[in-house]
């Protein structure tokens, strides 16, 4: 009778993500036995899973680490996007612990979900292997097709659910039709060894080809860059205001994350003959984000149109390449995050116990109802549209300096002369809060705490970041080395 | 740091800064300690600028109260202050102006005060920053940090039609500066390739050899958004908008203070880091504002609205100050500087003065008025000096500022300068008319026979103009000479020469090729003689 052999499996680089999961299974199983009304009690202990993920990543920094050949690796790089995925979290949990209390139904399974999604986000930052990569990206589209329907009585949320789970399904078999003909043409779906089975001097296959482009379509359904952006203004829209924060930043720094590490690590072949196909794609991406976002009435709508031009900058980044263009990226995710989920944050508190106040015109006064979240609200557009002194400006600057470096100036002219158009949406809702009439102030409940904290801890960053922007971006670069030779 | 060993542009900068932080933890309806903190606040922050001014030495012509941090490093942008004879009037026109900004908005501003002087303080705090700035990053920064609060300035304490003011005001700006900020970054990266080290200290970027065809377009990015803002025609549409729906403060700030980055960011940026491109652009600049200079005047002179021509005035004066800086000579740089200042005060105060009459009447229009000489003889006599002012009449600061400045650009371009000249004869035209019709004859409502002549607050506001007014239009020396190294400086990089101080006067060598005399012209009254350094060129 053998021994039965065990395989050594390396299990340091799963440390960050087993809170995460552990948490989600815990909130799953402690909500059969919690009253309603106490569901506050899952918040916080997703908080804590969130919270314990981040001292572990920061703890490990630094590490290197491949776990089961390769399949998820632990680096700078997935160490940096699970700290930015670890605040994304945290912020979201509080700004919808008062959402949850008022629009939507108080459940616990929504914090559950929400933390598998975060997940899915962080095993896509750390996929070494396509098909865990793939796995990620599924398991936080099936929480969020969740979370986006989680309204179940508003007819929008179910059509929001519906679409994105369409659409997503769509760009999944993309992603996952992908995968099939580059192992196909390489015989293996691990990053590394990818570059190693095209080194023999040949052009690449055209299998190979077509399996790079139906990556970049899938990726660009996730980052919502033109013209796979179609399902963002109805999803983002539709979706739970607590969802939207959520999406619009989580989703973007995961999908960049994977995208980022697929196509640098697995196919520099691809990235330079793309280069071309990429700088297209920023300048729709930016462009058409930012000329329809000017026309929206409705602030979720209007801000998934700004995420899209968004998009854009950051693919201005990865056309520029090199540590600079990639630290930039990793920078502003950062800056983007925090600044969309304090918007969001915002909206949350502002609304209260009411009824969804998502129309620009229902900002109108607000400036002088409620000083400090529309000051806060004020910045988060300022920093969006990129003024100084924020992070979004700052990350502009090193998203547009990283092209000037490369060579693409004409890139950088377009880039900037958009964010000029977009100060004008921008600055429209700080037109509305300050400088209109309100014959009679609708009265304002006051904003729930959880959510001031969220805003306050977006108002933080935002400004640090737009003031001592040095200890993120060496941080940034440092992590980019993990990826780039 | 300073002689004191203080680090006082930061404390400058931060003295109002920490004001606007104090302001927000006050009760917002206590309106009359907030207007009255606001008040010392800014008036702190001048006096400290008093005791910079006094420390300042006229012989260095570098950069003097230098402060150096390591901010950004990884792209090489460091926080790094500094003040010279271009910067130092402007600094003090900025910390003299706002303190007579927030005491004129005690009676206009009645509602949001908190908010308001919090705005005022913020923009006090950037505008500082935009003068004292040395690192291009920095720069940036403050100068288009500073928008946001004018953009409040605008928008919630404006006019009628304050909303589409302020965006158009916005975007404008925001529209110029960002191919600014692109231009920036590459006159970095050409630095970079050359010494191998990322810095947008900008002292040391000066003097750096860029490929012409590349300055013609940096320059053309930095010239885009210095045009904008200072305005230059035909870049000047938003001006009249943003003067005519600012409050009065607003005004004065923008006339006095904000006009003066864009012609300040010629004379520390534009120049000395693209000097061929800038002689390229010579022509070109050169004619725009002496267009600028007639078409403010003729457009000033048929307005009905008097904020309105205050603010077609602007834009001709500012012509003359950027022809003055085209001239490339001692004399009229420093003549445009000087106007800078001198536009700040007269236009300033005229920005006051209607200000003032608004706040009784609610109108502006000229046809509204006349035979207040009568009625308001303290306001008309105010007015008087500040009309005087603008036209240059001498004896007072205008006189000064637009001689030199003629001067300078008749040894240049002769026919500009004639051209120009005319321009004054414009601005006696339309300032005597307006004037005229506001102040003599018989009052054609009857609304202006109740009012009443301006009390002490309204005074003290005046009386330090039309001092300051007096004081540069009689002895400008003491402000010439803290110029005079820094400018001469200047020239030396514009022109790519040797330059070496020799006595009092600058001796320019036009590699070893020219021959220079330091020449003397009389100026302005028989006591004082005022040196001229002339590079003579050989070709």
């Amino acid at each position: 009778m053998t021994e039965l052999v065990l395989p050594q499996i390396d299990w340091t680089p799963f440390a960050p993500l087993a809170p995460v999961a552990v948490g989600g299974l815990m909130t799953l199983t402690v909500d059969l036995f919690l009253p309603p009304g106490r569901k506050q009690f899952i918040a916080i202990l997703s908080l804590i899973a969130l919270a314990a993920s981040i001292l572990l990543s920061i703890n490990s920094w630094g590490t290197v680490r491949y776990g089961i050949h390769d399949a998820v690796v632990l680096d700078r790089f997935s160490l940096f996007f699970y700290l930015v995925l670890g605040l994304i979290g945290i912020l979201t949990i509080l700004l919808s612990m008062s959402y949850l209390d008022t629009a939507v139904a108080d459940q616990g399974e929504y914090y559950t979900l929400v933390l598998f999604s975060v997940l899915g986000m962080m095993l896509m930052a750390a996929g070494g292997d396509l098909i865990v990569i793939f796995l990620g990206l599924e398991t936080f589209s099936l929480a969020l097709y969740t979370l986006a329907g989680f309204w179940k009585t508003e007819l929008r949320s179910n059509e929001s659910a519906l679409k994105y789970l369409l659409l997503g399904a769509f760009a999944g078999g993309f992603f996952l039709y992908g995968i099939a003909l580059i192992y196909g043409a390489t015989g293996t779906t691990i990053l590394r060894q990818i570059p190693d089975s095209l080194a023999d001097g040949h052009p690449p296959s055209l299998l190979f080809l077509i399996g790079g482009g139906l990556l970049l379509v899938g990726f660009g359904f996730k980052i919502a860059s033109v013209p796979f952006h179609m399902w963002v203004p109805d999803v983002y829209e539709g979706a739970p205001t607590s969802v939207t924060a959520f999406m619009i930043a989580g989703t973007k720094a995961a999908a960049f994350a994977a995208f980022l590490r697929v196509f640098l690590l697995a196919l520099p072949a691809l990235h330079m003959r793309w280069s071309a196909a990429i700088w297209v794609l920023a300048v729709l991406t930016m462009t058409v984000g930012n000329l329809v976002a000017l026309v929206q009435s409705n602030i979720k709508r209007m801000l998934a149109y700004s995420s899209i031009a968004h998009a854009g900058y950051l693919l201005v980044a990865l056309v520029a390449g090199g540590s600079s263009g990639v630290g930039s990226i990793l920078f502003y995710l950062v800056a983007y995050a925090l600044m969309n989920l304090g918007a969001f944050a915002v909206i949350i508190a502002v609304q209260g116990s009411e009824q969804e106040r998502p129309l620009l015109a229902d900002y109108a006064g607000l400036g002088w109802q409620q000083p400090m979240l529309a000051v806060c609200m004020a910045l988060f557009m300022f920093s969006l549209a990129g003024i100084p002194p924020t992070a979004g400006f700052m990350g502009k600057l090193y998203i547009f300096s990283a092209a000037l470096e490369s060579d693409y100036p004409g890139l950088a002219i377009i880039g900037v002369l958009n964010s000029v158009v977009s100060v004008y949406y921008y600055l429209r809702i700080v037109v509305i809060m300050y400088m209109s009439e309100t014959p009679s102030p609708p009265p304002r409940i006051p904003a729930s705490a959880a959510a001031v904290l969220a805003v306050l801890v977006s108002v933080l960053g935002t400004l640090h970041l737009g003031l001592f922007p040095a200890r993120l971006l060496d941080l940034a670069r440092q992590s980019v080395s993990a990826i780039i030779g | 740091m300073s002689p004191t060993g203080g680090p006082i542009l930061s404390i400058l900068i931060a003295i109002p800064l920490c004001g606007a932080l104090l302001l927000v933890f006050i009760d917002g309806a206590r309106d009359a300690l907030i207007k009255r903190l606001a008040l010392a606040i800014s008036s702190l922050a001048f006096l400290l600028s008093l005791i910079m001014y006094a420390q300042f030495d006229p012989a260095i012509a570098g950069m003097q109260f230098v402060e150096r941090t390591s901010w950004i490093d990884s792209i090489g942008s460091s926080y790094l202050l500094g003040v010279d004879g271009i910067s130092l009037p402007l600094v003090l026109l900025t910390t003299f102006l706002t303190p007579i900004a927030i005491l004129a908005s005690f009676s206009g501003i009645v509602s949001r005060v908190k908010a308001y002087m919090i705005c005022m303080l913020l923009l006090q705090a950037g505008m500082i920053g935009v003068f004292v700035a040395l690192d291009l990053i920095l720069f940036y920064l403050f100068w288009e940090g500073m928008l946001i609060p004018m953009y409040f300035l605008i928008g919630v304490w404006g006019g009628r039609r304050r909303v589409y003011a302020t965006l158009k005001f916005v975007l404008y700006t925001m529209a110029g500066s960002v191919l600014m900020l692109l231009a920036m970054i590459a006159v970095a990266y050409l630095h970079q390739g050359r010494v191998g080290r990322l810095t947008f200290d900008l002292l040391e970027l000066i003097g750096g050899p860029i490929p012409y065809g590349t300055q013609l377009w940096l320059f053309a990015a930095f010239a885009l958004a210095f045009a904008i803002k200072v305005p230059m025609f035909p870049f000047h549409t938003w001006l009249p908008d943003a003067h005519v729906e600012a409050p009065t403060a607003g005004s004065v700030l923008l006339a006095g203070v904000l006009l003066k980055m864009g012609t300040y960011g010629f004379l520390r940026f534009a120049l000395p880091l693209f000097p061929e491109a800038a002689a390229a652009f010579t022509p070109l600049i050169s004619v725009l504002a002496v267009i600028g200079i007639l078409y403010g005047a003729l457009v000033a002179m048929v307005q009905d609205d008097l904020k309105r021509l205050v603010a077609y005035s602007s834009v001709s004066h500012l012509g003359f100050v950027m022809l003055g800086i085209f001239a490339m000579n001692l004399q009229a740089i420093e003549g445009s500087i000087l106007q800078m200042v001198n536009h700040g005060l007269s236009t300033g105060a005229l920005f006051l003065l209607v200000g003032m009459i608004y706040e009784r009447r609610h109108t502006r229009m000229i046809e509204e008025f006349g035979g207040l000489s009568r009625l308001l003889p303290r306001f008309a006599l105010c007015f008087l000096v500040v009309t005087m002012s603008s036209i240059g009449l001498p004896g007072l600061n205008g006189f000064v500022g637009e001689f030199l400045i003629l001067a300078g650009t008749f040894r240049a371009h002769k026919v500009l300068a004639i051209l120009a000249a005319l321009g004054i004869i414009l601005a006696a035209v339309y300032m005597l008319w307006m004037w005229q019709r506001v102040m003599w004859g018989q009052s054609r409502r009857s609304e202006n026979l109740t009012l009443h002549d301006i009390g002490r607050r309204e005074m003290a506001i005046l009386i330090p103009i039309i001092l300051l007014i007096l004081w540069i239009g009689l002895n400008p020396n003491p402000l010439l000479r803290r110029m005079d190294a820094s400018v001469a400086q200047l020239l030396c990089d514009v022109r790519s020469t040797e330059c070496e101080r020799q006595g009092t006067a600058w001796r320019v060598s036009d590699n070893g090729a020219g021959q220079v005399s330091p020449s003397f012209v009389l100026y302005p009254t028989p006591y004082t003689l005022y040196p001229v350094v002339e590079a003579r060129s050989t070709n």
